[in-house]
């Protein structure tokens, strides 16, 4: 029996090892990059002084998550009494667990050259699971999965401000994935295909990004998102100033990081969707080409600018958060419930219509004039939508107060106050003696 | 002041427009708002490496010294009205009847405990002898609690330290105040200056 593994298995095995590796670096600088782009923004330096280790070097600060990810595993990793130590325990592994597994369908590149490895079908793609037909569906499935490990920690630890964490986590991150799943169906309808590797091809070959062709799902997609990935403004789960931590309040020490490592991930993964589905992935006119026949220095090159789209887009996400405030739970939900699932369903309807009647705009109006009807109607879908969402704005509260009295009238106020200091204290029955 | 005075003028707040309920518009003005920033020239320093420049040393309250008069002798009198105004009492004053001619009492001993200090001014302000002061030496740090205590020698000697950076502020006052310092361009005395 042949205990070596196959060419095949071996490659994925490559491939998952840089995969994690590349991630858990991307996610520890990450956090440098948030910290530096707080401080700037904040008009500070930011962190400048960890380096190389036992040296004065100092990089930049480019050391800096090193003492970070040191610190807090060596943190004292307290369990606090009352939790339910099973699922306290399980949350952040099926957190981390959850949101690394979703890379497995998420391209990270192109395609290599062909290698000529006997056994391994060539061309080798920037893929952990080439060929899974599923691909949309997987990231989608597990992304709901690692809502559980939000929900069970918030549950688990015993503590109202983890509980009320989870709560709203929970009711958001499912209020908001339907207008994230109404943003792909234009998308998937489209490309005619789950698999997110072909989606990336369809819109090399076309040269038009779905964010040119779909501007109204691009829009729903991308907000939708930024609650998946429980950012600012969106970021309720864990409001600090109101929840402390929301669901990982009670959590401290190496599983404090892998929520923190699992958080960084959910954004690397939203801005992956957000390139790969509507930003071209490694498309860039003119540079990159369209063939599946590529060199080496065009593989590196696709996986480069895949890699600086991403990171584009997690610089805007960093930059949003400390351009809104956040928003209140109504206020979320409203725009949820009344604006993006409406727009959603404008965009897939827009979308449906563009892609039927697609061969019989080309053919009356030729191929240029055609395509760029095409284009046109789901702009004009998305400014009539917008408008139409601006001038209703059913995401807006009237806050308003219902006045039963003048409140500037002080001498209602005072007669009040006397009125109560007056009156014998009227202990509530319900108070005495609680439970 | 009672709601129905007045001064107050109430406001409503105005109806959302179209380009605010159109949330584009701002959003664009909050992220080049916050791009600006992103760019903008720092206002912190590398603090160890490069010292913050003090605002205006005259009205900045950092570490207390003793003023000395022209003779070099301690220009205290004694007369505990530092202490008294203390709010956080934490200056200890010993008077005994002054060597001098000129005054009554000095202090045998005075100190400072700059832990329990809560750099108000007030001590400076209570003094009617411009003895005591406060500089604009803005790290004061010791390894340990008595180290923080600061005795007379300790105070007079920060005079001696920063005299020639900050002149006595009842002096710099005198020959045209704060009318001709310049708080935009800096300072002539920063934190800086004899230090170290």
């Amino acid at each position: 029996m042949n205990l070596l593994p196959s060419a095949a298995t071996f490659a994925a095995l490559v491939k998952i090892g840089l995969l994690v590796g590349g991630l858990m670096t991307a996610a520890a600088y990450l956090v440098l990059l948030e910290r530096w782009i707080a401080a700037w923004v904040q008009d500070r330096r930011g962190p400048n002084r960890v380096g190389i280790p036992l040296t004065k070097i100092r990089l930049f600060g480019l050391g800096q998550p090193l003492a970070d990810g040191l610190k807090i595993i060596l943190k004292e990793d307290f369990t606090p009494s009352g939790v339910d130590r099973v699922l306290y325990n399980a949350a952040p592994l099926v957190i981390l667990a959850a949101s690394l597994a979703i890379f497995a369908a998420i391209p990270f590149g192109s395609v290599l050259p062909p290698l000529g490895i006997p056994g391994l079908p060539d061309p080798v793609p920037f893929l952990v699971a080439p060929g899974l037909d599923v691909g949309v569906l997987w990231v989608f499935a597990l992304s709901s999965i690692a809502v559980y490990g939000v929900l069970l920690g918030g549950w688990a630890s015993n503590n109202k401000y983890g509980f009320l964490g989870g709560l709203r986590s929970s009711a958001q991150l499912v209020a908001y994935e339907i207008p994230l799943g109404l943003g792909l169906l234009g998308v998937v309808l489209a490309a005619g295909s789950l698999r997110l590797d072909t989606i990336m091809n369809a819109q090399a070959e076309s040269g038009v990004w779905y964010a040119f062709a779909q501007p109204l799902g691009f829009i729903v997609f991308m907000v939708a998102s930024f609650a998946e990935a429980a950012r600012l403004p969106f970021d309720l789960p864990e409001a600090e100033q109101e929840l402390v931590g929301g669901y990982h309040t009670e959590y401290s020490g190496i599983k404090l990081l892998l929520f923190l490592v699992a958080e960084f991930l959910h954004m690397i993964t939203a801005a992956f969707l957000i390139v790969i589905l509507f930003l071209g992935g490694w498309h860039l006119w003119g540079v990159t080409g369209s063939s599946q026949e590529i060199g080496w220095i065009q593989a590196l090159l696709r996986f480069g600018i895949l890699s600086g789209k991403i990171l584009g887009v997690i610089v805007f996400f960093m930059l949003v958060r400390w351009s809104w405030p956040r928003f209140r739970f109504d206020q979320l939900m409203n725009l949820a419930w009344k604006v993006m699932l409406p727009l959603g369903l404008v965009n897939l309807v827009t979308v449906a219509t563009v892609e039927e009647f697609r061969p019989q705009l080309v053919a009356a109006l030729g191929p240029g004039f055609g395509g760029a009807v095409a284009i046109a109607l789901p702009w004009i879908a998305c400014l009539a939508g917008w408008l139409v969402a601006g001038v209703f704005t059913p995401s807006g509260t009237d806050n308003t107060p219902i006045l039963t009295h003048d409140p500037l009238d002080i001498e209602r106020e005072m007669a009040e106050h006397e009125r109560l200091e007056r009156a014998p204290h009227d202990v509530s029955p319900t108070l005495v003696g609680s439970r | 002041m009672k709601p129905t005075d007045p001064a107050i003028t109430w406001l409503e707040e105005k109806p959302l427009g179209l380009t605010e309920r159109l949330y584009l518009p701002l959003f664009l003005q909050g992220l080049s708002t916050t791009a600006r920033h992103m760019v903008s020239r720092k206002v912190t320093v590398n603090y160890p490496e490069v010292r913050p420049t003090v605002g205006n040393p005259l009205i900045y309250r950092g570490v207390h010294r003793l003023n000395r008069d022209d003779a070099g002798r301690v220009k205290c009198v004694a007369c505990f009205l530092c202490a008294t105004a203390c709010p956080a009492h934490c200056i200890d004053i010993v008077a005994t009847e002054s060597p001098w001619p000129d005054r009554e009492k000095y202090p045998e001993s005075f100190s400072i405990d700059e832990l329990r200090c809560i750099f108000c001014g007030m001590c400076e302000e209570a003094c009617p002898v411009d003895a005591i002061e406060l500089t604009s030496l803005l790290d004061l740090t010791g390894k340990s609690r008595e180290e923080m205590i600061f005795d007379k020698e300790k105070l007079l000697s920060v005079y001696d330290m920063t005299k020639d950076a900050e002149p006595m502020k009842s002096k710099t006052l005198a020959a045209g105040g704060m009318a001709t310092f310049d708080t935009a361009s800096g300072s002539p005395a920063t934190a800086a200056g004899g230090h170290h």
